[in-house]
């Protein structure tokens, strides 16, 4: 039995080692073109950039696992954040507790929405998240009144604290990853994410009813967006309503890179992590070497395509 | 060889295999001019994959094809046509959002640099359906409009509309009435005096001895026989598609079921389900028997909660309160089980281990504070795969790879994983090879003397007629009769089945 436990360690540390080679390779190439790509600012900048999206990379892997999609991360993450930041500026005693417990509700009841609509009626996700992506960015622009607001301290010494030389935002963004892990691997819950991504009708002829699991998914998804907005809120100690905006690409985008299907039951956190890690590496990297905002864009988009075109012959390759 | 006759197509050691499945082994196989050959068999026995080679949307893994002497290998359906091979499918895969004209001259619409000319689509349509004897169908009305027998008689029509020197037919009169059903014959006539060679499948006997010049019998990938259909009975088709009575032997010790289980009353959904009532007792195997779309599988789906239910109540032991089941989920609390009947679409996880599809309904019990025993549910899944005698690399084999017998076998472990007192069994040994489907049925008579419920549709009338104490007949959504252990004979249950056919059929031409 211990046989077949190692061997399965192994053979997810094989499914990793492609990308943690190539997140390597970038990591060298840079450093070789580029004279202060390897140095502790570098990696603190890119600590500081990725939190807010690894909280949407985690809650997309469970959207996708069970084949649904949330477009509405960017937006519910800015709408979180312009609750907390408005609250915030309301001075009245308790006001950061009572702002960060109402951004994460925000987040929760964007999700819960999303999660009602969708299985209420059976209707795909991509639809009823891309309304919610409009709606959640109007209401930003509502609770701000457009406006960026200023913060400042009380906000921004979650952002500031920190443990063993990493930030508390980073640290968070890494609980959350094991945690999303453990869940996806270890739970009857994380199970019954990867059963209803392979065929939702066996799943419910089988006697298990996908329709709680699926609403409390999309749940997920609002929350982790929420907790995104904070750590994002805290790094800048403002609150912009465009904050978020196109998260939700760039999520999916680690979450395919790490491997997760579109077509839901196939997918990692950690791998989804990676990829965030990659389209970090890659953008800062970029930077440094002096690449203009419209190549980064165009170079990043041909490493989702080929991490996907990668993806796609490693699996044929193992079949018959 | 047909004396006498030019040969169209010759097949030679035809081989086809699927993951875990030989789907085809050395299949011979030859198609006369002017010829109808029936190909018969079991579900599962080779004659869907033999076609799709013929007609081009499968290749063959080895073997040759010859076409009137000349070698054939099609690159696909549109190749196969252009050499003059047709099929018609088995369900009608017509695009309901197009007009009939536009569906029959889908792939060769009339037109002038790519715009579609519409009236010379539609009088060349009309004049298809009237040669096809269906000159009431108007071609310019929407396939979605017809009903589902029209849209097999477009189909047919379309084929007979290109050239085609083979013609596949898959159980073309399946849902056709009678009177189409004559009509069809009369076009296989005019066909076959023209020199078109016909391949036609069914699972209708009568219909094969009346049509077809020759019979070949596949069973489980291979060939078994090839005889002229004068020389043959029902009965021998029958035990050469079976093979040796093998399931006729061992009908087991006759049970004495206990009291009941499971009481159904004035079960109601659409047209497919009308006031069906039953009872089912403990350790006793209640059959249903009837025709495809007779509305068996819909009436244990509405039991199970799986469909909405109209109208019914489902009353549980002796209990004179009915118990609300409105969902699988609710089902299952209840101590039922599902075995669906497609388990490919419905039943299994693919992709997944033979564990992971094993444990799926468990879990909850395996699991302390939501995490997962591992060392536990692999015991478990262990403990069921060799209980239900899985062939397998190991359980942590994708299911997708195994055979289809042992995939059903992986279904069942899932259906026992709750320890169920009622377990529905829809088509539970449909294409599967003899030893699996022993196996199945030794399991089901254990669970039986164990004092377990088993609801069991199967289209396979020998099936039920060995394993059940009772068997239910329906016909067009009703519950016409129930039969005891020795009452029934073959023909009392077809004709209970065929029994609202035979009302309508009568009403049908009347009214046309």
């Amino acid at each position: 039995m211990s046989i077949k436990r190692s061997s399965g360690f192994l053979k997810t540390a094989i499914d990793y080692l492609g990308m943690i080679v190539a997140l390597g390779a970038l990591i060298l190439f840079f450093s070789l073109r580029a004279e202060n790509f390897l140095t502790r600012e570098t990696f603190q900048n890119i600590a500081n950039q990725i939190p807010s999206i690894t909280m949407a990379a985690v809650g997309m892997t469970f959207v996708l696992m069970i084949g649904g999609i949330d477009l509405s991360v960017g937006s519910v993450l800015g709408l979180a954040g312009a609750v907390l930041g408005t609250l915030c500026l309301l001075h009245f005693p308790f006001a950061l507790p009572v702002a960060l417990a109402a951004a994460l509700a925000v987040g929760l009841g964007c999700g819960l929405f999303n999660g009602l609509i969708t299985v209420r009626w059976n209707m795909p996700s991509f639809i009823v998240t891309l309304g919610m992506m409009e709606i959640a960015r109007g209401a930003a622009y509502i609770v701000t009144d457009s406006r960026t607001q200023y913060i400042g301290a009380p906000v921004g010494r979650i952002a500031d604290a920190s443990l063993a030389g990493l930030s508390l935002p980073f640290m968070i963004a890494l609980a959350a990853v094991i945690a999303g892990q453990v869940v996806l691997s270890r739970t009857v819950f994380g199970r019954h994410l990867v059963a209803i991504g392979t065929n939702e009708e066996a799943v419910r002829l089988s006697g298990i009813d996908p329709r709680p699991i699926k609403r409390l998914v999309f749940m997920l998804s609002g929350l982790m967006a929420a907790i995104g907005a904070i750590l994002h809120t805290a790094r800048l100690q403002s609150a912009d309503p465009n904050a978020g905006y196109g998260l939700e690409l760039q999520a999916i985008a680690a979450t395919v890179i790490g491997g997760t299907s579109l077509m839901g039951g196939r997918g990692s956190v950690i791998g989804a992590f990676l990829g965030v890690l990659i389209i970090a590496v890659l953008g800062t990297g970029l930077a440094q070497i002096g690449a203009q905002e419209p190549s980064k864009r165009v170079i990043t988009g041909l490493v989702i395509v080929a991490a996907v075109l990668i993806d796609y012959y490693r699996r044929r390759s193992g079949k018959p | 060889m047909n004396s006498g006759s030019v040969t169209l197509l010759d097949l030679n050691q035809i081989s086809k295999a699927w993951p875990g499945v030989q789907a085809l082994a050395q299949v011979d196989f030859d198609l006369a001019a002017g010829e109808v050959h029936a190909l018969v068999g079991e579900n599962g026995a080779g004659k869907s994959t033999l076609s799709k080679i013929i007609c081009g949307l499968e290749s063959p893994d080895g073997g040759a094809m010859k076409m009137e002497g000349a070698a054939y290998c099609p690159a696909g359906k549109r190749d196969a046509e252009a050499r003059g091979v047709v099929m018609v499918m088995q369900e009608p895969n017509l695009i309901p959002t197009l007009t009939v004209a536009e569906n029959i001259f889908l792939d060769m619409l009339p037109n002038r640099l790519g715009f579609v000319n519409f009236r010379e689509t539609r009088d060349k349509a009309r004049k298809v359906l009237a040669a096809a004897g269906i000159p009431h169908i108007d071609p310019s009305i929407l396939v979605s409009q017809l009903s589902v027998s029209e849209q097999q008689m477009v189909m047919i029509a379309a084929a007979l509309a290109r050239t085609c020197r083979v013609l596949i037919l898959d159980e073309p009169t399946a849902s056709l009435t009678d009177r189409e059903a004559e009509l069809l014959f009369a076009q296989m006539t005019r066909l076959k005096a023209g020199g078109t060679g016909i391949i036609y499948i069914s699972h209708r006997m009568e219909e094969i001895v009346r049509v077809a010049d020759r019979v070949t019998v596949l069973r489980d990938g291979s060939k078994i026989a090839t005889e002229r259909a004068e020389s043959l009975t029902t009965d021998r088709i029958v035990r050469l598609m079976v093979g040796r009575d093998a399931v006729l032997e061992d009908r087991g010790k006759p049970r004495s079921p206990g009291p009941v289980a499971l009481r159904i009353e004035g079960l109601q959904n659409g047209e497919r389900v009308c006031k069906v009532s039953f009872e089912a007792r403990q350790g006793e195997i209640l059959g249903f028997a009837g025709l495809i779309g007779s509305g068996r599988t819909e009436t244990m789906r509405a039991i199970y909660g799986a469909d909405r239910r109209q109208a019914g109540e489902i009353f549980f032991k002796d209990s004179t309160q009915p118990t609300a089941v409105s969902s699988p989920s609710d089902a299952v609390r209840q101590g039922m089980a599902l075995l669906p009947e497609d388990r490919r679409g419905q039943g299994l996880l693919l992709p997944q281990s033979v564990r992971f599809n094993i444990s799926l309904v468990m879990l909850d019990a395996l699991a302390r504070f939501g995490f997962i025993d591992r060392g536990e549910e692999q015991q478990r899944s262990l403990e069921l795969s060799s209980r239900l005698n899985i062939k397998s690399a190991g359980i942590e084999q994708p299911v997708a790879e195994l055979s289809g017998g042992n995939q059903q076998k992986v279904m069942l472990g899932r259906c026992l994983a709750r320890g169920p007192e009622i377990l529905i069994f829809d088509e539970p040994t449909r294409g599967i090879d003899i030893g699996a489907r022993q196996e199945i049925y030794s399991l089901m008579r254990d669970l039986a003397g164990q004092g377990k419920t088993l609801l069991v549709v199967s289209s396979d009338l020998e099936e039920l007629i060995v394993l059940c104490d009772r068997i239910a007949v329906m016909s067009k959504g009703r519950l016409k009769r129930i039969f005891e252990r020795g009452q029934w004979t073959r023909d009392a249950i077809m004709a209970a089945a065929l029994s609202e056919h035979l009302s309508t059929a009568r009403g049908g031409s009347e009214a046309a």
